[in-house]
């Protein structure tokens, strides 16, 4: 018998685990246009969950019909095992922090927080103490006085997340949470959220546009496009792992080549590409025909770049010259020109500190690009 | 150039305020005049001012045209507020469009249109149903509703379109009920708008000469109506004095609302700065 396993940090894993928001075949269309395409979503407790996706894609009416201000077409949402679909936004089990905030202009800071609770009718010395808690666990305690417009954009933002955590939500809905803040501020408030996060226990389910936050705040990622989820999977699933082009582009950089599997082993796959001239040779079976049209996808760190030959095949090799350089410090970045005009992207670290400020591999120079055979992904769609 | 263009600015500004007081300045210094001819400066006298301050007829105009005016503004406010907000936040519903463009006809419609079918309403309603017995106060009042109320629905309706929805969508999420919402965000938001619509259908109440004259009856004068009667007669002294009178008040009225917006204006100014300070 195979050990038992520990699913505490992957729920989605346990086939027993009974997820704790269903999404189900649900679609939103306004007028002719469809904004949600029949989506299936399984959400766990306590996972921090990100909808993921460019403008227009449809997660933030997702979002908005979890939240209830907008009815599912067709298709349910079950919250803990209610269904939600007649279950109006103020009697909801979930709390939802805006992309604008939204805190109440006319109310201190004090009084947006506690507006939740006096509306549930808790006493008014459980209102103190737990407004007074969450205040202090966004360390906002000498701005409670204040008016919103007296706050600068951290600090709303800090308000905004106290006033939808006071309430203890079942579910957290996050709406670009970062979106308005700059970078510094940005990257220092995202490890913020998801230490809040953890002490509370909470599930959050985030919509954003940005990948690197994405990736960074999630357990697990669905990328959105078109109304239609593409792949939902952990941050690592979805970047080494992306199952179409659309993800492998959406999701970091990568250089994508057009190729047939002209060879297809039980232990192997080789994909003879045209345009440049290159064959990969991927370590890895695949149940598809001969002379299928596939894509390779290679990301850009996953390449190495040599001035010497490297030593073994000439599959998963390429012969190059250096167009441009962008020197990043901690990395590099090379676009090399190979077979007539095709650009490949390459980061390489800057490993070594050089003797003198001349770079290693320098503009116009002759480069071998190389790769490990699992290092490609190849893409059927 | 930039010598030649400021004095060409500066001369189309004195015109253009000459142009606007110098009637006003002219009123003023002739209500002061001792001779009961306007025109023919008789000497300084406040006469006419202890003379308007006698005489019953002008006070009791001016307190049925108060007394319109604030019962106008508080029911135009009502109205237009809740006629805004079913425009606006009820999202689409049967006739919406025909009545956006309805509501918005009052401000179109030339006044003597207005005034007069609401006459024909009232002397048709008397007929039917014996109600309103007599033309006065309660009909001048209703009219002034109708086109005030216009006005407010107007105000309310930009000032909803600007305010971002998510602020009750907020309220909703952390548990307020529809009504709730109302009182606690929308119409706290929303009570600068009212207020202007307050102000703006006192004003437009108490200035209305054409559609009060239209449903006026016997013995219910308005001051535009008195103003406008006595001079029919000849231009006089004491009405000058009387107008005079308006303008102070109406001027104290913009000094003091332009204090209070410059204070709030600084008050905001001096907000930003100290959150642009503690900002690490």
């Amino acid at each position: 018998m195979a050990e038992a396993l520990d699913y505490t940090d992957r729920p989605w894993l346990d086939p027993e685990a009974e997820p704790f928001i269903k999404v189900q075949s649900v679609s939103k269309h306004f007028g002719d246009f469809t904004a949600v395409d029949s989506v299936d979503l399984d959400i766990y407790k306590g996972e921090l969950f990100c909808l993921l996706g460019g403008s227009g894609c449809g997660k933030s009416t997702l979002l908005r019909m979890l939240a209830g201000f907008e009815t599912p077409s067709s298709g349910t949402i079950l919250i803990d095992g209610q269904n939600m679909n007649d279950v109006p936004p103020y009697e909801r089990p979930v709390n939802m922090m805006f992309q604008s905030y939204a805190l109440f202009p006319h109310m201190t800071v004090w009084n947006n927080v506690a507006y939740g609770l006096r509306r549930d009718k808790v006493p008014k010395s459980e209102i103190q103490q737990r407004v007074d808690e969450m205040i202090s666990m966004v360390e906002l305690d000498q701005f409670a006085k204040r008016k919103p417009h007296q706050l600068s954009g951290g600090q709303k933002q800090r308000v905004a997340l106290a006033r939808a955590l006071v309430k203890q939500p079942k579910v957290l809905l996050l709406d670009e949470p970062l979106g308005a803040l700059d970078k510094r501020l940005r990257e220092q408030t995202q490890y913020e959220l998801m230490n809040i996060q953890e002490q509370l226990g909470v599930t959050f389910i985030v919509v954003t546009h940005d990948q690197e936050e994405a990736m960074t705040l999630s357990t697990r990622i669905a990328v959105m496009d078109t109304g239609r989820f593409q792949q939902i999977g952990t941050p690592t699933e979805i970047y080494e792992f992306p199952n179409s082009r659309v993800v492998a582009n959406f999701i970091g950089n990568a250089n994508m080549f057009e190729g047939r599997i002209i060879e297809n082993g039980p232990d192997h796959v080789i994909v003879e590409s045209n345009d440049p001239k290159c064959e990969f040779f991927v370590d890895h079976g695949m149940s598809i025909q001969e002379g299928t049209k596939v894509w390779v996808a290679l990301r850009p760190e996953k390449v190495r770049i040599s001035k010497e030959s490297p030593a073994n095949s000439s599959a998963n090799t390429i012969r190059g010259m250096v167009h441009d350089i962008g020197y990043l410090g901690g990395t590099s970045t090379y676009r090399v020109q190979v077979d007539g005009d095709h650009m490949i992207e390459i980061t390489s670290p800057n490993m070594m500190r050089p003797r003198d400020a001349s770079p290693p591999i320098d503009w116009d120079e002759e480069v071998y690009l190389s790769w490990d055979a699992s290092s490609s992904v190849v893409l059927t769609k | 150039m930039n010598q030649k263009r400021s004095i060409f600015l500066l001369s189309t500004l004195a015109f253009g305020i000459a142009f606007l007081y110098i009637p006003m300045v002219l009123l003023i210094f002739y209500s002061f005049n001792k001779s009961k001819i306007v025109p023919i400066w008789g000497g300084f006298s406040t006469k006419w001012y202890v003379e308007l301050f006698k005489s019953p007829e002008v006070w009791d105009a001016l307190t049925l045209s108060l007394k319109i005016a604030t019962v106008n503004a508080c029911f135009a406010t009502i109205l237009g507020t809740l006629a805004g907000l079913a425009l606006v936040r009820f999202g689409r519903f049967r006739g919406r469009t025909l009545f956006s463009g309805m509501i918005s006809a009052p401000l179109v419609m030339p006044e003597v249109i207005t005034g007069l079918s609401l006459l024909l309403l009232f002397i048709w309603l008397q007929s039917a149903i014996g109600w309103p017995s007599e033309r006065g106060f309660s009909t001048i009042t209703i009219a002034h509703i109708t086109f005030s109320m216009a006005y407010v629905a107007v105000i309310i309706q930009s000032r909803l379109a600007g305010m971002a929805q998510d602020l009750e969508e907020a309220a909703q999420d952390l548990g307020a009920k529809p009504l709730r919402v109302l009182t606690d965000i929308t119409l706290p938001l929303l009570a600068p708008g009212m207020l202007a619509g307050w102000l703006l259908s006192f004003t437009l109440s108490l200035d209305d000469l054409i559609i009060a004259s239209f449903v006026t009856g016997p013995g219910a004068t308005t001051l535009p109506i008195l103003i406008y009667s006595r001079i029919r007669l000849g231009l006089r002294p004491d009405i000058n004095a009387l107008a005079t009178i308006i303008i102070l008040v109406v001027a104290i009225g913009v000094l003091v609302a332009g204090y209070i917006m410059l204070r709030q204006q600084k008050q905001r100014a001096l907000d930003m700065q100290m959150t642009a300070e503690e900002t690490p």
